[in-house]
């Protein structure tokens, strides 16, 4: 039965007041963990709140970043819906940069007509690939997919290493390695004479995508029974491996896109430290959000605003970016500990 | 000259496993009794962080393995406290403990960036004094790993805490119904899990690097998870796949230092991409030893 709009919005509400009970437990925990180490955390989220919601160019920075987020946390959401657990985000999305790249290297005298869509596919293709194999391990029974999309994140960065510091250095790179910059065709444009670039077009895009599948296809409703329990899925008829190859290789394509808006929108060229953890997070994500396509927007517009938090630690109180992992595991912490108290565990 | 390299591949093998074996004993425990904890890379850099940190403000390394070890135990009984009083997810809990590690150990130690330490100070074993060679002296947690997997093999299969354990790890219910505490085993197996992850990290930072840098562990924790399939859930098959484990990170280092024209990023692949073998192998043979309860949560008896 669909709620009535009433219902709806007093639902929302409710969930939207738990969550920020939620988040503020573990801000403030965090801060105090802060205040423990003689920084300054609150001058850090003030500094932040200003930055990012006082003028344009602070959002538009604040959009920028959730966008591979955006891609990442489907990427791990869209695998969630069958049972698989997708944590190779990471992996995918430089294996997306890195055949993009290989793209714009070998088609760069093309017009932006036959660059863009080219990459676009390349970067797909280049992340469900990665996610292919511990797919098909999976679908062989030979490798749980968790510990192999794990593995597999190790690998990926430093294929990526290997071409920019050997056959893609760039020869006008000097003691940090990169590709040569990419022809202006192959620049994804920028939108609103902002920063802001069309990959989030395109990750707004497969978000909906994902909506509608699973709302109102019929390829949603039979994931939703394979999630639900693939073996009576399978006695139905329903092809159930043929539907992890696939779910799978869409998922690392979502995450190479993300690789392959980096290098074509913000980056320009291929360089080694593409991303600081974008796949990881995005799996949080997609965990918080509980994979559904709503909740996804919020938290990765939620987890962008933290990752600012990290980058205003790092410039003002001269703390480690990576600090702010403490605040996005506390606030999942709190989230796994308390969603068995209503039990719905998973 | 090839001799050189051998040994030197040897000694550092020993070195590099010496990490490895203490984290994959650990996981073991908590698997014994039923528990995934994917969050041992983020203990393992915990221990690395909180080991260097207490060495650098001490000047003792003993001290720092010793804060490393109760530093990797509290942070599990986090970990304990979700997935066994809560009930939470084991999966997902466990790579926010990865994040959660990550995020802690930053924080302790980069004040400590860049700091030189002395590490574990090194000594001989009696029998091996006269062989002269520096390649056969070793910290005290090198003698001690192998000690160490057989203590744990005879507390898992020779004791009544041992037996609690697996029966917790295959049947709770049973277990129950045998008048044991699932719960309680289940704390006490990952405070010991938490102890040898800690000391895991501590062994990085204290023997092998003698430095911090963030995200140090490089996914040793998800190798030594891997290891534990591969060492079927025993302590003692464990020893020898962390010295092959060891052996091809330090055959890398080896080949490295010896000039050889193979690209490094090429090399540092090598124990991921086996690792996969390994698995992919394992999965082959159907070789899989995995208690039945694992991964599953306990929600008590009806």
């Amino acid at each position: 039965m669909r709620p009535d709009g009433a219902t709806f919005w007093r639902l929302l509400s409710a969930r939207a007041a738990t969550f920020a009970f939620v988040a503020l437990l573990a801000l403030s925990a965090f801060s105090a963990l802060l205040l423990a180490a003689g920084k300054n955390p609150w001058q850090a989220y003030v500094d932040t709140l200003v930055y990012v919601f006082g003028n344009a160019y602070g959002f538009s920075e604040l959009l920028v970043r959730m966008t591979p987020l955006l891609f990442t946390a489907v990427a791990a959401a869209l695998p969630a819906r069958i049972g698989l657990i997708n944590v190779g985000g990471e992996g995918q999305l430089y294996m997306g940069a890195w055949l993009a790249t290989a793209g714009e290297l070998a088609l760069q005298n093309h017009s932006a007509l036959v660059l863009l869509p080219a990459l676009t596919v390349l970067g797909f293709v280049g992340g469900g690939l990665w996610a292919l194999l511990p797919a098909i391990l999976r679908a062989l029974h030979l490798v749980n997919e968790t510990i192999s999309t794990l593995l597999l994140n190790y690998v990926a960065p430093l294929i990526v290493s290997y071409f920019i510091f050997g056959p893609w250095r760039s020869p006008e790179s000097s003691s940090y390695p990169e590709s040569p910059a990419f022809v202006d065709a192959a620049r994804l444009p920028t939108l609103f004479h902002s920063q802001v670039h069309a990959g989030l077009l395109y990750a707004l895009a497969c978000l909906l995508l994902y909506w509608l599948t699973l709302n109102r296809t019929r390829f949603g409703l039979e994931m939703r029974a394979i999630g639900g329990n693939a073996e009576a899925a399978r006695r139905l008829g329903i092809p159930v491996v043929r539907y992890m190859l696939v779910v799978m290789f869409v998922a690392g394509g979502v995450a190479g896109l993300a690789g392959m808006a980096e290098v074509s929108a913000i980056q320009g060229r291929l360089v080694a430290e593409l991303s600081p953890g974008y796949g990881y997070v995005g799996f949080l994500v997609a965990w918080l959000a509980g994979t559904g396509a709503g909740g996804i927007l919020a938290m990765s517009f939620l987890f962008a605003v933290l990752s600012s938090v990290g980058d205003m630690l790092q410039i003002t109180q001269s703390l480690p970016y990576a600090v702010i992992n403490i605040l996005m595991a506390g606030i999942l912490f709190i989230v796994l500990g308390r969603r068995t108290m209503g039990g719905a565990a998973r | 000259m090839m001799s050189a390299l051998l040994l030197g591949v040897l000694a550092s093998s020993i070195m590099s496993g010496t990490s490895l074996l203490f984290a994959t004993i650990g996981e073991i425990v908590g698997e014994r009794a039923g528990i995934v904890n994917l969050g041992l890379e983020g203990i393992m850099l915990v221990g690395a962080a909180t080991g260097f940190a207490a060495t650098a403000l001490t000047g003792n390394a003993y001290l720092g393995v010793g804060a490393a070890a109760l530093a990797g135990t509290a942070v599990n009984l986090i970990f304990a406290y979700l997935v066994v009083t809560r009930r939470a997810n084991q999966l997902a809990t466990g790579l926010t403990l990865m994040f959660f590690g990550l995020g802690l150990s930053a924080l302790v130690g980069h004040p400590f960036v860049g700091t030189l330490i002395a590490g574990l100070p090194k000594f001989r074993l009696f029998g091996l004094g006269r062989m002269g060679d520096p390649l056969f002296s070793y910290d005290f947690l090198v003698y001690l790993a192998v000690p160490t997997a057989v203590a744990v093999w005879w507390l898992l299969f020779r004791t009544a805490w041992g037996l609690g354990v697996r029966a917790v790890g295959e049947s709770p219910v049973a277990a129950v119904a045998a008048g044991l505490s699932p719960g309680r085993l289940r704390y006490q197996a990952l405070a010991l899990a938490g102890l040898l992850g800690g000391i895991a990290g501590a062994h990085l930072s204290l023997a092998l690097t003698l430095t911090w840098a963030e995200g140090m562990t490089a996914g040793r924790g998800f190798i030594a998870i891997a290891l534990v399939i591969f060492a079927k859930w025993n302590p003692l098959w464990a020893i020898a796949g962390a010295l092959l484990f060891g052996g091809a990170e330090s055959l890398q280092l080896q080949l490295q230092a010896a000039g050889a024209d193979v690209s490094p990023f090429i090399m540092n692949m090598i124990p991921y991409l086996l690792t996969m073998l390994v698995l992919i192998f394992w999965g082959w043979s159907r070789q899989t030893a995995a208690p039945a309860a694992l991964g599953r949560n306990f929600v008590g008896v009806e």
